[in-house]
């Protein structure tokens, strides 16, 4: 098993039960201003490929929060980074990094398409929606229980396995979608490309103008003489937009992981394990059982994610790396963002939603090549961590000046407190 | 065609091939062997790779020196490897997590760069295959020119390579003896053992990580160099596909020894080099069950107990003094 020394786990600092609210939101500052540096090192990037920074970040900004296609599209990209974020949360409190949430998602997919494929409509379509995320749930968790059983059984890297677990999945996904799951129709028309058969349609998860229009929202925002930013807000639940109601399960399951993590034995226990595995198993709890529990709960998170997409947004499977869209790296970012809390999570997931959303509108508005986006996040992913060296040392200073503690058990003190 | 390959013929391409897919392993691992070794687990390796592949394949592009790609592709490693330093080590970055985000850098700056500078998909010729050749040795009693590779089974096994194979394997004993047998070696095995110790003993902890992730920097960059120039001659966004993230896995595999980790990189390019000829003979195995393979054996030999080698025991610990 390999123990972290608890003054250098990303968590510790977080978990001193001494903090105010107010004091806590301080935390945020160096992170925001890391967001900022990244930016700026981006804009660096841009004027050295002969694009005007401004007109680029500009571009990005209307492209989100213009219309309420780009707010929709914000949304929409928000729900899996949200739910892989709250995975990850999981993970990283019981002190457990798990990379494997791309794997883990296109499991979760993988099956959840299997499932809707072969029910067909035998189902209502509340129980198939519900029976697809179960499964994805459920798949995602064992991808996740294989990296959790090695690391406590077997002491294999779960930061190695799990990368590992992921081109698995990648493999097997373009296995499958090649073979036993390929769209009969791709097959009969000889183009074989990798994608499933569509899902049967109840076994698309209502989106928001759907639900709108049932509960008498039928007018669109012209209809109401509504304009300007009103308008595309009342537009984008009312008229048709790609929002899905995977965002509002996406958010329950924050509230959910929320009361597991801080209202529960479990959740308790899981904390426990991640801030000092010594301590846990002198107080008898079963350190290995709970970090198996803690990666399948962040797999299944994660797949649950996969299931949402599938169910709301894609409604087949195809190319498993661009049903996963980098979110299981992404979310891990998110969830750092977040201060590796559940609600925190929340409002991180509709930034980097935004984000993404920006980048991919920046880049279609000024002919910027793709991957600028990807290094840009790779960019936020080394600020954000580095940052966190401030926020430690604040959180450091502030809790030696409280409780005179021996220096250098400093940053356990507060452990029992919670 | 496959008639008339003999069985013995097939070993000797799957053993040559096996030596030749081994080097950007070899190179890469032994790098972050390197790293690991003074308590940094460096995840980034890949991005590192990417980096080292454009840059040294761009240099020889346009110089049509493969010489001067090779240098480039080691500075382009040896600042990614600042980069990762300075986040790792002096901001005390978690270590798992930076790596990522070094990956991600490297794959969106490396294929930035292509698209920007390059555009389409070249051709360079690298290096060549060396020729261990003697010409009239009259002491042998050789008249005509001799080569190497002309011996029976050992010849085209380990005499046909370009220089860039051997340098790789050249690099075991190199680093073996520096490691085990140099005062800078025991300062790093200290540093990654016993930081607090070594630094009481006025070793600069930091000083020693910062030179080792950026020599392990500048060695993923060669790796991606002896892919893009010598390998194949060719660069591709995300051409490293997964390499990095093996090569980190082999230094855990090989307990961190150079000689394990050799073992380690021969082995799993052997198995790579025998799914590619099954697939080259016809074997049908569905493709991408035979490129899972590799990472399934890694994960296999990951799990299988043997607890000789421990970790460095400061491994992706960053060093505060403390305050006393």
């Amino acid at each position: 098993m390999c123990a972290r020394d608890p003054a250098q786990n990303p968590i510790a600092m977080n978990e001193t039960g001494l903090r105010s609210w107010t004091d806590r939101l301080f935390d945020f500052v160096p992170q925001v201003v890391a967001l900022f540096g990244a930016l700026l090192v981006g804009a660096i990037m841009l004027l050295l490929i002969g694009v005007n920074p401004w007109e680029a970040y500009r571009a990005a900004f209307t492209g989100v929060f213009g219309s309420k296609n780009g707010l929709s599209d914000m949304l929409v990209k928000a729900t899996p980074l949200l739910l892989v974020a709250l995975g990850t949360c999981i993970a990283f409190r019981a002190n457990v990094i798990n990379i494997g949430a791309e794997g883990q998602l296109i499991m979760g997919a993988l099956a959840t398409t299997w499932l809707a494929v072969e029910m067909g409509s035998a189902a209502p379509a509340w129980l198939l929606i519900l029976l697809c995320m179960l499964i994805g749930f459920v798949a995602g968790g064992a991808w996740g229980a294989i990296p959790g059983y090695l690391k406590a059984r077997l002491g294999v890297n779960e930061i190695l396995s799990t990368v590992m677990l992921n081109q698995i999945a990648i493999q097997l996904g373009f296995f499958l979608l090649r073979g036993v799951m390929m769209d009969p129709a791709e097959r009969a028309a000889g183009t074989n490309l990798p994608h499933s058969a569509r899902l049967p349609a109840v076994a698309d998860l209502p989106r928001f103008t759907d639900i709108a229009k049932s509960l008498g929202f039928t007018q669109t925002a012209k209809q109401l003489g509504l304009d300007g930013m009103t308008a595309e807000f009342y537009g984008l639940f009312a008229e048709p937009t790609r929002l899905h109601l995977g965002l509002i399960f996406a958010i329950i399951a924050a509230i959910v992981v929320y009361i597991l993590l801080w209202r529960t034995t479990v959740g308790y226990r899981i904390r426990a394990v991640g801030f000092n595995p010594a301590a846990a198993r002198y107080a008898g709890f079963r350190v290995r059982a709970y970090v198996v529990l803690a990666l399948t709960l962040s797999g299944a998170l994660a797949g649950l994610a996969g299931a949402v997409e599938i169910l709301g947004l894609h409604h087949r499977m195809f190319e498993p790396t661009s049903v996963s869209a980098g979110y299981g790296f992404s979310g891990i970012v998110v969830a750092l963002f977040g201060r590796l809390h559940p609600l925190g999570a929340i409002p991180s997931a509709l930034l980097f939603g935004a984000l993404l959303v920006g980048g991919d509108k920046m880049q279609r508005a000024m002919q910027i090549p793709q991957p600028l986006v990807t290094a840009l996040l790779g960019l936020v992913v080394l600020f954000v961590v580095s940052a966190d060296y401030w926020t430690k040392k604040r959180a450091t200073r502030i809790h030696v000046k409280r409780e005179p503690t021996p220096a250098g058990t400093s940053a356990s003190a507060g452990a029992a407190a919670d | 065609m496959t008639q008339e390959l003999t069985v013995l013929a097939i070993i000797i391409g799957i053993a040559h091939s096996g030596i030749r897919l081994a080097t950007p392993y070899l190179y890469a691992a032994l790098g972050e062997m390197m790293a690991q070794r003074s308590g940094v687990l460096n995840l980034g390796v890949e991005g590192m790779m990417l980096m080292g592949a454009f840059a040294g394949f761009y240099v020889t592009f346009q110089t049509g020196n493969p010489w001067l790609g090779v240098l480039a592709a080691a500075v382009a490693g040896l600042l990614m490897g600042l980069i990762m330093a300075v986040v790792s080590v002096s901001l005390k970055a978690e270590q798992g997590i930076s790596g990522i985000g070094l990956y991600l850098f490297g794959l969106g700056v490396s294929s930035l760069l292509f698209k920007t500078m390059l555009g389409t998909v070249e051709g360079v010729n690298g290096f060549h295959e060396m020729q261990f050749c003697v010409a009239n040795v009259p002491l042998l009693n050789i008249d005509s020119t001799f080569c190497m590779k002309d011996i029976p089974v050992v010849g085209p096994i380990f005499f046909d390579h370009s220089v860039l194979v051997y340098g790789a394997f050249a690099l075991v004993p190199i680093l073996w003896f520096v490691l085990n047998k140099t005062t800078w070696g025991l300062n790093v095995r200290a540093v990654g053992q016993n930081p607090a110790a070594a630094d009481s003993l006025s070793v600069g902890v930091n000083r020693v990580r910062y030179e080792n992730v950026m020599l392990g920097g500048a060695l993923a960059g060669i790796a991606g160099a002896s892919l893009s120039i010598a390998l194949l001659g060719i660069f591709q966004e995300g051409m490293t596909n997964g390499m990095g993230f093996i090569a980190v896995a082999l230094v855990y595999f090989g307990g961190w020894s150079p000689v394990g980790v050799m073992a380690g990189a021969l082995l799993f390019s052997s198995v790579n080099a025998l799914q590619l000829w099954v697939q080259v003979l016809g074997f049908n195995i569905a493709s991408n069950l035979a490129v899972m393979l590799p990472y399934l054996l890694t994960i296999i030999a990951l799990a299988i107990p043997f607890r000789r080698a421990q970790q460095p025991a400061a491994l992706s610990k960053p060093f505060t003094r403390s305050e006393t």
